[in-house]
Parts: structure tokens; sequence; C-alpha cells
């Protein structure tokens, strides 16, 4: 180079590109791998400064386009030199292989060029809007090597991971490392990645999974299917996050969860042995639990299994529904033919196991719910209906509303069921209590329960306070206070009787009243308790003394603002009665009136009784009854036939015995199971209107279709409402003028204040 | 709860329309219970009347009449009523009456005046003060009187008399019957339309369903 002088000679192109094209060259060289060359930072200085110098001249010596162009000519004939010749002579493998290696060579040939070139970058491109010194690089490979090699790159990356599924091993990095390039091609876009790798990447997995899984589904069970499954979809998302870009992780999945589970999904579900069904029936809950995880994977994946298990838990039900009434009808005809009174049910009968296996089969399957399921909410609500639909069922004639209750009287109860430790007690009823949501007739039980459990206040048949109040604190969490509020005014009675015993005793000292007899009064609210028959009874005269003080006290006390009625059909009498030995006998008044009279009188007619205890004939044949037929037979009767008929005669029986001193006969009550449900009914009919007048009055003016909504929401809480009975209800409002309907629309109904 | 009338005005001369008024009355009189203090035609003189008129009591023609008079009493017209009806349809000889009759069933012809007709019918049959409903029966016997050609009219009365679950039916029924015969088809395919029928509606439909199967 010409040097001193104030003014430089400009270089001239081809002089210039000279000088360029030696140090291309030796780039070359070292890229091929001349380890013995190598640039200085000298050389490196030259050819930054000729290009420089070369952009710099005044025109028409600025070769600044023309050396643009030539740096990208400088790629391309190397790229048809050397890099194309070499990779065409690979295959398979050995191409990736190649392929990252001309591509990391490449890299290097860009950095270099680029800095040599880089006075280009800082003004010419962006003067004319032109690609930088680095892209064009990149382009250049991108449009004649990859364009190039992509189809047989991708066919041999396949092919590697095809085998890989095969089981063999592959080198996981050289395919990261290709795939690497299919995404740096893209320049910031996924396209060519996409387009030229993932498409048929994704085309194939699809292919060879149909074609696993074709097969599986024949000669596997569901179960042994769903283990290989589980294991495919494990390795391909193993193989996503080891060299694949993790945005095909959802696309790749879904090819295969698409094979795998969804195009076999009910042949897996319905197969006869091995199906979900015969999961269930198997309890196999392993299996269940992966059949849960394999469709959870699917959108909606869960709706056929979930209707599987509703529809098995409901068999299995209805299963227990069956054998209850089965159990019962068979019980009842045995009895009937040995004559036997009616017994209550005792803690083994087929209404009580009935429950205890309701009770069962839900902790069976809520278990299955929360381990194998997933406590899934789909899973959860199966279950509920499942329960729904058979608890509302008939069993032995019986509401399950009244089977309940009568357990919980069995477990409540003195003497009622087997021993079971306070914790075991208030796990079976917390149980009892949580299964009330399933039915739909609340009320009905409510009712049941209110009068097993004033029987056993009045009896004092109850075992234990605590557990009473600990039910019906559950009660009123789960069904609201307005469901317990009568109860618990039944055992607030209670507990004031005993602060009157005290007061009555006082009075009696007061008016110094002797006579009579050892007596305890319970007075009992109106409206708490359930209604009972009104019975006038022909009562000996120290029982009758008794009865007429309480009275006097009662009224003084009250300011006869209250009226007091006597409940016979209730409470006990202990007599002392003396057969080969003194016995303490527990009855009820009923019972103590018809025996009593047998202190004057040996031998009773039916009539003599009738007349004495002024009682109608079934409650005197009851009575009766349960003297003479049953456990204890207290009395004897004279006349033929297995049961009590009016023709008959009594006298005490002489050969009475018993190892016991003290004797509960019981007197078992007539449980009207109609009347029951009719004193249900009525309440609904007046909750139903009490619903509607407080909706309209704060609505005025509501639709019917509305106002059938409303009431249901109201009163779903107790009970299901009938549309025909709310429908009589309007009526009766309207006729009432509660409620008019509006003179232009027919279906609406206004307030009338 | 009387509705509006319209009254005819007949222009008339003072001098003439107070000559009417004496022949109404005189007219009345003739027909009046005799033995009662209340000044009303009672269930004889009606009967009576109804001969002179060459007319059943049972005819529908007498009911539009007691219609027109606004009677509030079934068997009995009052003075007013009857001055009121009678110069309203501009008869005041038992001849014009007899001539005027047969016209009264074309006043109902128009859907507003026979559901006027209709309600009054309704509470024509109430006897007692407070009253709101009549028995089925009497119902029964009443509506082909004032619906004589209304849909599902004699099958309406049939099952009213037949069913047990009803024994007395109220105005919101009553007025809803016609509304029935009116919205829904003779195929009851429409009747779902309106859920909010009265339930005694909903028994009729469903008694209907049944004698069909019944019948085919």
């Amino acid at each position: 180079m010409q040097g001193g002088g104030a003014e430089r000679r400009p270089i001239e192109l081809e002089a210039g590109w000279q000088y360029m094209g030696d140090g291309i060259a030796k780039l070359k060289r070292i890229l091929e791998g001349d380890k013995s060359e190598a640039f200085t930072a000298e050389h490196y200085m030259m050819l930054y400064t000729t290009i420089y110098n070369m952009c710099t001249q005044k025109p028409p010596h600025d070769h600044s386009e023309q050396l643009y162009a030539r740096y990208k000519d400088a790629f391309q004939v190397y790229i048809q030199e050397k890099v194309l010749p070499s990779l065409r002579d690979h295959h398979d493998e050995h191409l990736l292989k190649q392929l990252k290696q001309r591509w990391d060579n490449h890299k290097i040939m860009v950095r270099w060029l680029s800095r040599f070139f880089n006075y280009l970058d800082r003004y010419f491109i962006q003067r004319h809007n032109l690609h930088p010194l680095n892209d064009v690089g990149l382009l250049v490979f991108r449009d004649h090597v990859y364009a190039e090699i992509k189809r047989a790159s991708k066919d041999s990356m396949l092919k590697l991971i095809e085998s890989e599924r095969e089981g063999e091993q592959i080198d996981r990095s050289l395919l990261k490392n290709v795939l690497a390039i299919f995404q740096e091609v893209g320049m910031g876009q996924m396209e060519c990645y996409e387009r030229d790798f993932e498409e048929a990447m994704l085309k194939d997995t699809a292919e060879y999974y149909r074609r696993r899984a074709a097969v599986w589904i024949q000669e596997d069970s569901s179960p042994d299917y769903l283990v290989k499954a589980e294991d495919c979809l494990r390795d391909e998302e193993e193989r996503v996050n080891s060299y694949l870009h993790v945005s095909t992780k959802p696309k790749l999945l879904k090819e295969a969860e698409n094979e795998l589970l969804k195009v076999h999904q009910m042949q897996l579900l319905e197969k006869e042995h091995s199906g979900c069904a015969a999961l269930l029936r198997d309890d196999k809950k392993a299996d269940l639990a992966r059949m849960y995880r394999m469709f959870n994977r699917l959108p909606k994946g869960l709706d056929p299994m979930a209707d599987i298990f509703r529809k098995h838990v409901e068999a299995e039900g209805m299963k227990l529904v069956r054998e209850a009434t089965e159990a019962a009808e068979s019980k009842k005809e045995k009895e009937k033919e040995a004559g036997k009174a009616a017994k209550e049910a005792g803690s083994s009968s087929p209404e009580n196991q009935f429950i205890r296996g309701t009770i069962g089969l839900h902790d069976k399957y809520m278990e299955y719910v929360q381990d194998s399921f997933g406590n899934s909410s789909l899973f959860h609500k199966a279950l509920k209906e499942a329960f729904e639909s058979f608890c509302n069922k008939q069993v032995a004639s019986a509401s399950v509303a009244e089977l309940m209750a009568s357990f919980c009287d069995n477990l409540l109860k003195k003497g009622g069921s087997e021993k079971l430790g306070d914790e075991d007690l208030e796990g079976v009823l917390d149980k009892v209590v949580k299964m009330l949501a399933y039915i739909s007739d609340k009320d009905l039980f409510s009712e049941f329960y209110r009068k097993k459990l004033a029987r056993r206040l009045l009896h004092s048949t109850s075992a234990s306070e605590d557990h009473e109040k600990g039910v019906l604190t559950r009660l009123k969490q789960q069904c609201g206070a307005q469901f317990t509020s009568k109860m618990e005014g039944m055992v607030s009675d209670l507990q004031l009787a005993k602060e009157r015993e005290k007061n009555f005793e006082e009075w009696r000292e007061r008016k110094s009243l002797g006579g009579g007899m050892d007596m305890n009064v319970t007075v009992l609210t109106t409206g708490f308790w359930p209604t009972y028959k009104q019975l006038e009874l022909g009562l000996p005269d120290v029982m009758m003394q008794g009865v007429e003080q309480y009275t006097q006290y009662f009224d003084e006390s009250t300011n006869k603002t209250r009226r007091l009625s006597w409940q016979f059909t209730n409470g006990t009498v202990h007599v002392k009665a003396t057969y080969d030995k003194s016995y303490e006998l527990i009855i009820m008044p009923l019972q103590a009136a018809v025996l009593l009279p047998f202190n004057d009188s040996e031998l009773m007619s039916y009539g003599d009784l009738k007349e004495l205890t002024k009682l109608p004939d079934e409650d005197l044949t009851r009575c009766l009854a349960s003297l003479t037929l049953s456990k204890y037979k207290l009395l004897a009767k004279e006349g033929g036939g297995k049961g009590i008929s009016p023709s008959d005669s009594f006298r005490i029986n002489a050969k009475f015995t018993d190892r016991m001193r003290r004797i509960r006969v019981p007197l078992p009550p007539v449980d009207d199971r109609k009347k029951v449900q009719e004193d249900v009914d009525k309440d609904r009919k007046h909750a139903i209107e009490a619903a509607i007048v407080r909706i309209m009055k704060s609505r005025k003016a509501l639709k019917h279709q509305q106002l059938l909504v409303e009431v249901v929401q109201q009163l779903q809480r107790m009970f299901a409402p009938d549309v025909k009975v709310i429908k009589r209800a309007i009526d009766s409002l309207i006729e009432r003028d509660y409620l008019e309907r509006d003179a232009n629309d027919q279906q609406l109904y206004k307030y009338l204040a | 709860m009387a509705p509006k009338r319209k009254r005819a005005a007949t222009v008339a001369s003072p001098k003439k329309a107070s000559k009417d008024l004496t022949k109404l009355d005189t007219l009345f009189n003739a027909y009046k219970d005799k033995g009662s203090e209340e000044d009303v035609i009672g269930p004889d003189g009606v009967e009576k009347l109804c001969r002179d008129l060459k007319v059943d009591p049972s005819q529908r023609e007498v009911l539009l009449l007691a219609w027109k008079m606004g009677a509030k009493r079934m068997g009995y017209f009052s003075r007013q009523e009857f001055r009121d009806g009678l110069s309203d349809l501009g008869a005041i000889t038992i001849a014009q009456l007899r001539k005027v009759l047969p016209r009264l069933p074309l006043e109902v012809q128009d859907s507003a005046a026979l559901d006027e007709f209709h309600r009054f019918a309704f509470s024509f049959c109430l006897t007692e003060p407070g009253q709101k409903i009549i028995d089925s029966e009497m119902a029964a016997q009443m509506l082909p009187l004032v619906l004589p050609e209304g849909r599902f009219v004699p099958q309406f009365c049939t099952f009213l008399t037949e069913q047990k679950d009803y024994k007395k039916v109220n105005a919101d029924q009553w007025a809803n019957f016609l509304r029935f015969s009116r919205e829904v088809k003779a195929d009851l395919s429409n009747c779902e339309d309106n859920p909010a029928w009265p339930l005694l509606l909903d028994n009729f439909v469903e008694y209907l369903r049944q004698h069909d199967e019944a019948a085919t």
C-alpha cells in the first residue's frame, strides 16, 4: 500500500477484493481443519480497515454495494464448493452429524466475516434497509443448505425416534442439536421447525400408536392395555423434555393420547371381564385409579367412566333394597305363621341391616372417589346421584326416611343395638345424619324421628343424653334450625319437668296433702311433641287421686291460663306384683288399668275389662295381648283361638315365673305409618302455602313458572314439593283472595295486600 | 263487581218517558210477589212471566234477560232491575218483550260481551253473602246455557259431575275455563304452552286424554 502523502489514492474494487479474498481463503482453510493457520490481530485489523476504506471513499469509489453482494457470495461459494458435496455424501445418522458440524462451521464463518465487513453494518444496511450481515449469513445457509437437506434430515431423525420407541438407545444430544438448527433458521419464528419437522413427526407418532393400539386392544385386558398406554405416554413426555422443543409437548401428547386412549375409550371401558364395571365389581382399586388417570387426560374423558360408576353404585344400592325387602317379607310370613305379635325391629332386623349396609356402601365408594378417582367433583356427583336414586325407594313397604329414624332409635335407646363404644356410636350417628342429604323427604324423617324420640324421652329409654343432644346438633347443622326446633323443645320440656317436680312436692306439703302414690309428671308443650291419641282411661282410685292432685296444682300454678290433658298412652307405672315371688313390673298406664282390677276380682271377662277401663277395642286387645301372649304371661286367657277375642275371659296366671325380679313388659306402639305420612302431607300443604305467600309478598308480581321455581327452591331443604300440590295451593290462595291473576297475562300472579 | 253497563238512552220526551215508566211499573206489579214485603218478582212470578213470554224458565234467553237486567239473585227480579232491563231493551209490553227475546243471543256473539255474560252467570249462582264458590253440579248445569257452542263444554260438564276432587268451583276456575275453551285446540296439542291453568283444568286434560285412549 502506498503510504504517506496527504491524499490517499482510493482502493480499487478488484484490488481490495483480491486482498479480502486471501483472507477469506485462509478462513476456509481453518474451517476445513487446518490447524496451522490462525488470524493475528494485525491481519484482522487490516481486513477490517480495507473494508472500511472501500466504504468511506468518495463516490464513485464507494464500493459498499458491491462489497455487500460479495460478502453474501463468499458464503455461497463455500457452500457450493465444500458444504453441499460433503452433506450429499453422508446418510442417516452420519448426515445429521455432518449437518451439525457444517452448521457450527458456518456460524464461525459468519462471525468472522461479519467482523471483517462490520463497517457495512454501521451505515450501509441501515441507510438502504437491508438485512444485517449476521442475518445474511444465516439466510444463505437456510436457502442453500437447509432447503436442500431438510427432508433427508427429517427422515433420518424420524427413523432414530422410531428406533428409540422400539427400545434402542440413540444419540439424543445429536437430535437436540440438529433440531436447534431447524429452530435457528427460523430467524425467531418456529415456522421451519414446525413445517419441516414437527408436522411429520406428529403424523408419524399418530401412525405408530395407531398400529400398536390396534394390536393391544385385541390382545390385552383393559388394565394391561392401560399400563402400556401409561408407559408410552410417559416415554413421549420424557422425549419432549429431552430433545424436542417445549411447544411440541401438548401437540405430541394429544396425538398419542388420541390414538391410545380416545379411539378405544368405549371399548376399554366396556370390556366384559376387565372393563370399568368389571373392575368395580372386583374391587380393583389400583387399576381403576390408572383408568381414571388415563382418561383424565382427555377433554371430557371422564364422563363415560363416571356414568358407569354411578350405575354400578346404584345397582349395588338397589340390591340392598331388594335383599332387605325380601328378608323382611319372609320374616313377616314366618311370624304370621307362628302367631306371634308384632315385635319391634331388633338390631339385626332386615331394615336395620339395610341402613347399615347403605352406610357401608357409602364408606366404600367414597373411599374410591377419594383414593382412585382423585377426589374429582364429577365422581362425587355420580356417587350422590346414585345414592339419591335408591335412597328414595321403598324398602319393605317403608320409606328409607323411616328406616333411618328406626335405626337411630335402635342406637339411642337402652337395650337396643349391639354394644358400641362411645366413639364408634358417634361415628355411626354422624354417618347416618350425613346420609340424610340423599333423602328428598327430609321432613318425613323428621316426623318419624320425633315420634321415636318422644317415646325414648317419655319412657326414659334413652341411653345417653349426650348422644341425643349430639344427634340434634348434627341435624341442626345439616338441615337448619327449623328442622330441630321442635325436638329441642321436647328435650327442654324434660329438663323443666325436673324443676316442676320440686314445686309440686312443696305445694303438696303446703297443702298437707298426703296419699296418692309416688308419681313423676312430665308436662309436654303441645306443638313440640307428636299428637297422641286422646283416651279416656278408667284408672284405679289410687292412681286417679294422684292425677287429680296434680291437675289442681297445675291449674293453680298457671292461674288456669293453660289446660292440662292427660296422655295415658305414654308413661310408665311400677307395680309390685306377687306371684311365686315378689316382682316389680314396669308397665304402661293402659296395662296397669287392665291388670290392677285383678286385685279385686279373680276372673274378668273381656267385657268386664272394657267397662272398667273404658278402652276402645283395639287398644284393649293390644294390652291384653301384651299381658297374655307375649314373653311375660302375667295373665292367663280362657277361651279358644290364637288371638284375643271379645268372648275371652282372663285370670291371673298362677304359673307365671321369671328369673328376673324387675320386668319391663312392653306395649308395642301402633306405629301408624300412614298417619305419619298424612301428618307430613298436611304440614307440607301449609309449608307450600306459606312459601307462596312469602314469595309473592316480596315480589308483588310473578309469573307461574317463576313462582314454581322459587317455591321448590325455598322448600328443597325439607322436601321435594309436588307440582300438583303447589298448583292446588295457588288455586286455594286465589280463592281466599291472597293472590289474583293479572287481567292481561293469565300466567302472571299478583299479590293482594 | 257489577260490570259497567251501556244504557241505551231512549230519547223520548220527559212526558213519554214517565208514561213508559208507569207502564213498566204496572207490568211489574202484575208479576210481583204478592205475599212478601220485598218489592220483587219471586220464583212464582218469574215462572208466570216465562209462560206469558212463551219460553221455558230454563232456556238460555231467560238467563240472558236476567243478565240484561243485572239481576243479583237467581229467581228474583227487583223493580229497578225490571225497569232498567226492559227499558234498555226498548220493551214495555209483554208482546214487545216476546219479540225482543230471540234477539238476545246475538248480543253475546261479541267476545267481550260473552266474557261479561259468563262472569255474570257465575255470580248469579251465588246465594249467600260472602260466598265465593258454587257447586260443581250447578256449574255443570249452567255452563251449557252460557256457552252452548263452546269447545269442550259437554265433556267438561260430564267431567265436573264425575270427578270427586273438586266439589266446588271458584270464580278463577270458572273464568279460566272460558279461556281454555277458546285457546286450547281440540286435539289438546297446545295446552302445555300455558303451565298456569288451574289444577282443575289439568285434571280435565288428563281425563280427556284417558278417554281418547279408551276410544281408540
